[in-house]
């Protein structure tokens, strides 16, 4: 079977003390698609996520992206790579402006050294000058037309949530990584998110990976699912199997049913 | 509202267009007007000699170096009195008589049969740049993956490290490098030795205006910091620099390389530290152990708080303002009380003074006297408007996401 995979991950542990975060995963997304990652509260979806990024060291495994084993990498090594994040509860630079927010997220597609800075040649100008206009055009594309010299801080929830997307993907990112970026939304504006995400996919030919809570956003958006509880994966498929898959309504579906 | 922004952002350009003009002519003014201003009634008494404001000059660079570590990148330096010592004795290795066993002289103004290594002062700041900002980087390279107390209490270290090795330093393996307690001295001047013929002094020490000329170029290299100092703020790095204060975490999931980045910043502030120590010790023509205790450090950090954390004008007025009452706003205002008939010498109290104006700002002024323009809108709109931060949090997870921070 041929299929070309952007991220395989085998094996991948990742303990705390005595207990078990990641318990031997294997996972793999497929280029292009659409992922979602779920399960319940503390089944390890964003430990998961943070060792993809590097944020945490799996104590064993190995996580391949786009060819090149990424364990031991550190964080802005694998995001030069092409892994762009957002953060479950929004971490944003928010005495920065939006534009400013999205060109620290370019910082390792840009090229100005300290001599450039001080002296500001006309090269070093011009990088400036269209990293700016490209951070504009990345916040109007995630749905941020105005507000660009605002403080992160100020924006409105919802915006703050676009503004995460705009910065990820100013890291020029292959596969992005969203988590749980609808929390906090209302349904019509996860509606327009989901949308969002499936153009984005398509528009930049990107890879995308969302832990999400909201059902409804998963089965609208992800063309596979993986379930996680307690660490270990249990259940791996398209919607409509995930929906079917006894182990998941379980653990997870089932409880969601009966209340 | 981009509208707005910007004409604002116009408004406040046009003010620094005439002001900041204004006081650079000013201040390249000052030596000339300060006879006058001397012998103005009730205020003449507190105008700074030329060379006080020399020495407050050389303070208040350190303090605009330091601002890199401190405001824009959130790293807290309790030990940056350690770079002032390394250009303070880089100055004293290659322009005084320290190193008797050879003789090198290269556009020196001092006399060319003088023993030691006497390399014109030009070249001797740039080398103390250099060699300091390679010891930001040698003592940041282990301390900088530390996070906030730890890397406080490890640069505290150093800065406790660097005047004892100073002190004992006359025996290195039998090789004198600091000359210990007694420091190194005298130390060349600055001076054109090559332009002489145009009439430029060749030394600054024997010139008749030796004060004016080391102002001058004081006055120039604080100048030259200041503006280095804008320049990296608005740039890539500077950027870089504020989104790890921010949140570093966050910092490095966008791309910015943490050690990299940290290193840099400890690197350039380090290397204004190191040209301000070099110049200051050629000013007073020595560098001295006794110079380089840990009350500097915290003096030179009191300048950053004082003037707002990360905002370049705010410290310089800031230093300007501390190093003032050290060098000479103390002591005569103590002349003043005494002669009131008073018997009490504020400059007994000095650090006592300084502390209780750092109280003072952090109750009523806490982003300091200029705040940098983050804070001060963080300080005008209030933070009332960002409640919506922990919205969703994910129980024990996120606990630990957060001990791992």
């Amino acid at each position: 079977m041929a299929v070309d995979n952007l991220v395989e991950v085998t094996k991948l542990r990742k303990e705390f003390g005595g207990l078990v975060a990641t318990d031997d995963v294997d996972f793999t997304i497929p280029r292009g698609r659409i992922v979602a990652l779920i399960g319940p509260n503390g089944a390890g979806k964003t430990t998961f996520f943070n060792q993809l990024t590097g944020v945490y060291k799996p104590t064993s495994g190995s996580i391949v992206f786009d060819g090149t084993e990424v364990v031991n990498m550190p964080p802005h090594a694998i995001t030069a790579l092409g892994i762009g994040r957002t953060f479950q509860n929004i971490r944003l630079f928010s005495q920065m402006s939006a534009v400013e927010n999205v060109l620290v997220g370019m910082h390792c597609r840009l090229h100005t050294g300290i001599v450039g800075s001080i002296l500001r040649t006309r090269k070093v100008k011009r990088e400036e000058r269209e990293a700016r206009d490209r951070a504009r055009e990345l916040l109007t594309y995630s749905g941020l037309p105005r507000r660009h010299d605002d403080r992160a801080g100020n924006l409105p929830y919802g915006d703050q949530r676009r503004l995460e997307v705009a910065r990820a993907l100013g890291t020029d990112p292959k596969l992005l990584l969203l988590d749980e970026p609808t929390a906090g939304m209302n349904p019509q504006e996860s509606a327009e998110f989901t949308a969002f995400v499936r153009r984005v996919r398509d528009d930049k030919g990107l890879t995308v990976l969302l832990i999400e809570h909201d059902m409804k956003v998963v089965m609208g958006v992800s063309e596979r699912i993986t379930v996680l509880e307690y660490g270990a994966k249990i259940a791996e498929g398209s919607p409509a199997e995930i929906q079917a898959d006894e182990r998941v309504i379980e653990a997870y579906l089932g409880k969601g049913a009966a209340a | 509202m981009t509208s707005l922004a910007s004409r604002a952002q116009a408004l406040r350009s046009n003010t620094n267009a005439w002001l900041v003009p204004l006081v650079i002519l000013l201040g390249l003014l000052y030596p000339f007007l300060e006879d006058g201003l001397s012998t103005l009634p009730l205020i003449g008494d507190f105008m700074p000699t030329t060379g006080t404001v020399v020495v407050m000059i050389a303070f208040t660079m350190m303090a605009v170096g330091l601002n890199i570590v401190v405001g824009y990148c959130g790293l807290l330096d309790l030990g940056y009195v350690a770079f002032y010592a390394v250009g303070a004795y880089t100055a004293g290795w290659f322009a005084s008589q320290h190193f008797e066993q050879v003789t090198f002289h290269l556009g020196s103004s001092v006399d060319n049969d003088k023993v030691g290594i006497h390399l014109t002062m030009w070249l001797v700041l740039i080398l103390a740049g250099l060699l300091t900002m390679l010891s930001g980087i040698v003592i940041g390279l282990p301390t900088l993956r530390l996070r906030g107390d730890y890397l406080a209490i490890v640069t505290l270290g150093f800065g406790e490290i660097i005047p004892q090795v100073v002190r004992n330093g006359d025996s290195f393996g039998g090789f004198n490098l600091t000359n210990g307690t007694f420091g190194i001295a005298p130390i060349d001047p600055v001076g054109f030795p090559v332009l002489s013929a145009i009439g430029l002094p060749d030394n600054f020490q024997t010139s008749d205006n030796r004060e004016r000329w080391y102002y001058l170029i004081a006055f120039l290299l604080l100048l030259f910091t200041i503006f280095c100092s804008v320049r990296l703020r608005d740039s890539r790095l500077g950027r870089a620099w504020i989104a790890i204060r921010e949140d570093e975490t966050a910092a490095a999931a966008m791309g910015v390389p943490l050690m990299r980045t940290k290193t840099w910043a400890y690197a350039l502030g380090a290397f204004f530290g190191g040209v301000a120590g070099a110049y200051y010790a050629s000013f007073k023509s020595g560098a001295f152990p006794a110079d380089f205790y840990f009350n500097i450090s915290v003096f030179l950090l009191c300048m950053v708080i004082l003037g707002g954390m990360g905002s370049i004008w705010g410290v310089t007025v800031g230093g300007m303002i501390l190093a003032y009452l050290n060098f000479s706003g103390l002591s005569t205002i103590g002349t003043k009380i005494q002669d009131a008939g008073l018997n009490f010498d504020p400059t007994k109290y000095q650090f006592g003074i300084y502390g209780i104006i750092i109280v003072l700002m952090m109750l009523f002024r806490p982003a300091g006297l200029i705040p940098e323009r983050r804070h001060r809108i963080e300080l005008e709109e209030g933070v009332h408007d960002t409640p919506f931060y922990d919205v969703q949090t994910e129980g024990a997870l996120t606990d630990r996401d957060r001990s791992n921070d």
